[in-house]
């Protein structure tokens, strides 16, 4: 922290640190108060450990129906006995033409949540001292198979992609089928795809028989080779990071990856006051872009 | 919203397949569906006589567009003899269609009847009713290859798959070479493979069925599992029959289902690495079946069969049978030195100063030259020492099944000071802000002021504690024989507590984001440090007591089933494992870019790391049960042959 102010003096040309610049500084050196304030709102510190989050949703300029659907769940539960920050954050964009695509997303996520929550209530929510039987990764293998034996059930012939999101802690275990996304954002601009597509056009470039070019207009760009609620054998993605702190989760449909550039939404991010208004001008971007898909995002931020 | 619906793929076993008949046959629209209506039985019950012929006896299978059923023919009522009846049903809504598709069945049923080949069944009749069409079979009393694959317990052997490879080769190559125009078979796997109850080979499911599986839109891509990449075009030619039949191949010497991987991956995947047994020759045969680009593979399947018989050959494997496994054999690895103690060493070795110590069965504790294994002094104790000394400040700290924890000077020799547990001691001592924490069978977690030798608290475990702690951000980690795993702070005070189902003997590794330790519950667990969430679990064969390690984002660690194994931390998937003679009760560490592990097969398996390829092997007369230890691109191990090896890493 100190490091910083020292730094944002130097850069502003404060008298408690001459800089070379001061001959050319041409606005007046801030106040200690004032460089306290401008690092307060860069990082700023939280007594408690929790989860924030926000969501946007929009059915793009050009479909009529909306085959997105999200959630997201964010629990703080604080006291004596301990912090144990709990969320779960879902994306899924459905497919099947006519009149399906909706009811597999819908499904999707209403499946994948509840059997969630109903393995972590116990443990959660009432006082259990054993041991889980089940690992996170577990929990989520057992949340999609229950998906997608619902979407084979509810919506049969169509199908959906499913990125979705346990965190626990500082644990995200992330379980994935499809082309949505899972993304980590840091303050310093980076941006980081942390699940694979399961496109045919990403499986092509990644054995370099097309180049990221050739993907751009690929004629198939929208199949799958794995899709919740096709084929009798399904083998999601599942895998365990650490949020990254300083930074932000971010979930989202291809709605949004598809037409806004990654610098882009970077920017809209870390420009925006809150993880709200940053949705919102996420879902706008991808509007102003042509809206061509639904567009679905989720961001996350672990702060404290 | 997607323009593409995939197709959904039509293969047997599908739990979920009564789901997708009904809605073949019940739409959302049902009013318009033919023949059927909706109280129609979706399939026939036993006793049934089917075209006044087949009484019908049981299902046997579900395939994509309806039963397989295994039926007695009463055209001959003196015998029994048995038929499979394979059902399809026609779900098109639109008559002309349907028609259409009864055209093609015959068509097919017509064309298959003429096929002449000892591995393809034969077709005894067909015929359709209502909208329903049946193809009777030759049935066969077996077992298909993808069950075989499923059921066995390790590997099969290469000389197996390759003798399969060649059966298939030689009834694709008929099929190709059909008149007039060639047959594809399409749909090439393991699945379609049946062995009858003499070993034999036989081909079914030919694609006949592809027709009723009009009526979906879009249907356009079978990326999954076994088809080839240019499939996404709708080529079906002799090539894409080979790519197939090379990851059938593929799937059976390495017991991993296309299924499960990401298309055309089977490069990331190369056989010998999951499967080091497989000869090169053979690898370079079934690579270039799967070829990426169709010219690149064999012109056409006689070629191939032409290849692996070369194989068979030169590898004696057409007129070798039954085991694999000769006399293990070490390589031409030498020792730099040896060094005789007068037990078993069961421990593991340290280094100091140039020195090497290691305790034995024979209650001493022995320092020798490192670099040329001359004895320099031994410490006796009281009791067998079998867990790994830790050097701090010019002494050496371990623990003896004498109850004690001893330490005494490493340059002399000479004890400094012991401490009293009420127990043998099995752990290996751990030090940290100023104290050694060491379990011990008294049921305690000792914590001794390192200066003093005095206990500063101890905790009550459930059982002994014989894993060796481990200590990480102000947390004291521990499991015990209990199954219970401990997070303790340094005061003293229970943080977490979790619970395995059998014993945890093996000693944690971990990083600030997971602790990994095997169990006697066969599995490797990865914990949340912080608050004992269990993230995930590996299975592994059989019960571990061997500690993991850690390299990069894989964690090692081997399992009484005699294998090694690497998985990935952040996805629990296993990246290779490699199999010794016996169980592997040590534990592995890496060095540079290799992995040491001992056997109780009695060598030491030196492995590249990142794919588990075997580098070299050295034997020693006695089962390896402790840790090697590598110093200075030099292995230190010992046995229970009673030495310690010197040997270059």
């Amino acid at each position: 922290m100190d490091k910083l102010i020292n730094k944002i003096k130097s850069l502003l040309g404060s008298k408690a640190s001459p800089a070379k610049t001061l001959d050319t500084a041409n606005t007046a050196p801030l106040t200690e108060q004032q460089l306290q304030s401008i690092v307060g709102n860069q990082h700023p510190r939280f007594e408690l450990q929790q989860l924030i989050s926000a969501a946007g949703q929009s059915v793009g300029k050009q479909r009529e129906l909306n085959e997105d659907s999200i959630l997201a769940i964010t629990t703080t539960m604080a006291g004596n006995s301990g912090n144990l920050p709990f969320g779960l954050y879902i994306v899924a964009d459905g497919m099947g033409g006519h009149q399906f695509g909706e009811v597999a997303s819908n499904t999707a996520i209403r499946t994948v949540a509840g059997y969630v929550l109903r393995k972590f209530h116990a443990y959660l929510f009432q006082i259990k001292t054993d041991t889980m039987d089940e690992s996170f990764q577990e929990i989520m293998l057992g949340a999609v198979s229950d998906a997608q034996k619902a979407i084979q059930r509810e919506a049969p012939g169509s199908g959906t992609t499913l990125t979705a999101a346990l965190v626990l802690g500082q644990q995200i275990t992330v379980a994935h089928v499809g082309d949505s996304r899972a993304y980590f954002v840091y303050p310093d601009g980076r941006i980081e795809t942390i699940t694979r597509d399961h496109s045919l056009v990403k499986r092509l470039e990644e054995l370099g028989h097309i180049s990221p070019e050739e993907a751009e207009n690929y004629p198939h760009r929208n199949v799958l080779y794995r899709a919740l609620g096709q084929g009798e054998i399904l083998e999601p993605d599942i895998f365990t990071v650490s949020f990254p702190q300083p930074g932000y989760l971010m979930l989202c449909s291809d709605g949004l990856w598809g037409v806004v550039a990654e610098q882009d939404i970077v920017r809209a991010i870390n420009e925006s006051p809150t993880l709200q208004r940053a949705c919102q001008n996420l879902v706008t971007a991808a509007n102003m872009a042509g809206g061509p898909d639904n567009i679905s995002v989720a961001l996350v931020q672990l702060i404290g | 919203m997607r323009a593409v619906v995939k197709q959904r793929t039509a293969n047997y076993n599908s739990t979920n397949l009564e789901d997708v008949l009904e809605t073949r046959l019940f739409p959302d629209l049902s009013d318009d569906q033919g023949g059927e209506s909706a109280a129609a039985p979706r399939q026939l019950q036993a006793g049934v006589l089917l075209a006044n012929r087949y009484s019908i006896q049981e299902v046997v299978g579900l395939g994509g567009m309806g039963s397989v059923y295994r039926a007695r023919d009463m055209h001959f009522p003196n015998v029994t003899k048995l038929v499979a009846v394979k059902e399809m049903i026609n779900s098109a809504p639109d008559p002309l269609v349907r028609a259409t598709i009864v055209q093609n069945f015959e068509r097919e049923a017509n064309l298959l009847a003429t096929l002449n080949h000892s591995t393809i069944p034969r077709i005894y009749d067909y015929f359709s009713l209502e909208s329903r069409s049946y193809l009777v079979l030759e049935f066969i009393h077996g077992k298909d290859m993808e069950a075989i694959i499923t059921d066995s317990n390790g590997f099969l052997p290469e000389e197996q798959v390759v003798n399969w490879a060649i059966e298939l080769c030689d009834v694709l190559d008929y099929l190709h070479k059909h008149k007039p125009d060639p047959i594809i078979f399409r749909d090439m796997k393991p699945s379609n493979v049946m062995i009858n109850s003499n070993g034999e080979l036989l081909l079914v499911d030919f694609g006949i069925a592809k027709s009723f599986q009009s009526g979906i839109k879009g249907t356009m891509i079978g990326t999954e599992g076994y088809s080839p990449p240019e499939q996404y075009r709708g080529d079906a030619t002799p090539a894409a029959d080979i790519y197939a039949l090379g990851a059938t191949v593929h799937h059976a010497l390495t017991r991993r289902d296309p299924r499960l991987e990401p298309p055309f991956s089977f490069s990331e995947r190369p056989l010998r690495r999951i499967n080091p047994s497989v000869s090169p020759e053979l690898e370079v045969i079934v690579n270039r079946a799967l070829e990426y680009d169709p010219a690149s593979r064999f012109k056409s399947a006689s070629e191939m069969k032409d290849a692996l018989l070369a194989v068979a050959r030169k590898t004696g494997m057409l007129i070798r049978s039954g085991s694999l496994t000769g006399p293990v054999k070490t390589s031409g690895v030498k020792p730099l030195w040896t060094f005789k103690t007068e037990d078993e060493i069961r421990g593991t070795p340290v280094i100091f100063q140039g020195s090497l110590f290691v305790g034995s069965y024979d209650n001493n504790l022995y320092a020798v030259n490192a670099a040329d294994g001359k004895f320099l002094w031994k410490y006796p104790t009281d009791g067998g020492v079998v867990s790994r000394p830790v050097a701090v400040d010019g002494n050496i700290y371990f623990g003896s099944e004498d109850k004690r924890l001893h330490v005494v000077s490493a340059r002399s020799g000479k004890v400094v000071w012991t401490y009293f547990t009420n127990g043998p001691i099995r752990s290996s001592p751990r030090i940290a802000e100023g104290h050694i924490f060491i379990g011990s069978d008294d049921n305690y977690l000792h914590a001794v002021n390192l200066n003093t030798g005095r206990l500063a608290w101890r905790f009550e475990a459930a059982d002994p504690i014989r894993s060796t702690p481990f200590v990480l951000n102000d947390f004291v980690y521990a499991g015990c024989e209990s199954g219970d795993f401990y997070a303790i702070d340094f005061r003293g005070a229970l943080k977490w507590r979790f619970h395995a189902k059998r014993a945890i003997t093996s000693s944690t590794v971990g990083t600030p984001q997971a602790l990994y330790f095997a169990s006697v519950d066969s599995t490797l667990y990865a914990l949340d440090p912080r608050n004992g969430w269990v993230i995930w679990r590996f299975r592994l064969g059989k019960p571990s007591i061997s500690s993991p390690c850690i390299a990069d984002e894989f964690v090692f660690v081997g399992a009484s089933d005699g294998f090694i194994y690497a998985v990935e931390t952040k996805t629990s998937k296993e990246v290779w494992r490699f199999r010794t003679e016996h169980q592997v009760n040590g534990s592995p560490v890496v060095y540079k870019d290799s992995i040491y592990c001992g056997s109780v097969d009695g060598n030491l398996y030196c492995l590249e790391y990142r794919t588990g390829r075997l580098r070299w092997k050295f034997g020693t007369e006695g089962a390896i049960t402790g840790t090697p230890l590598v110093f200075d691109d030099v292995v230190y191990v010992g046995s229970t042959d009673h030495q310690v090896y010197a040997l270059l890493a």
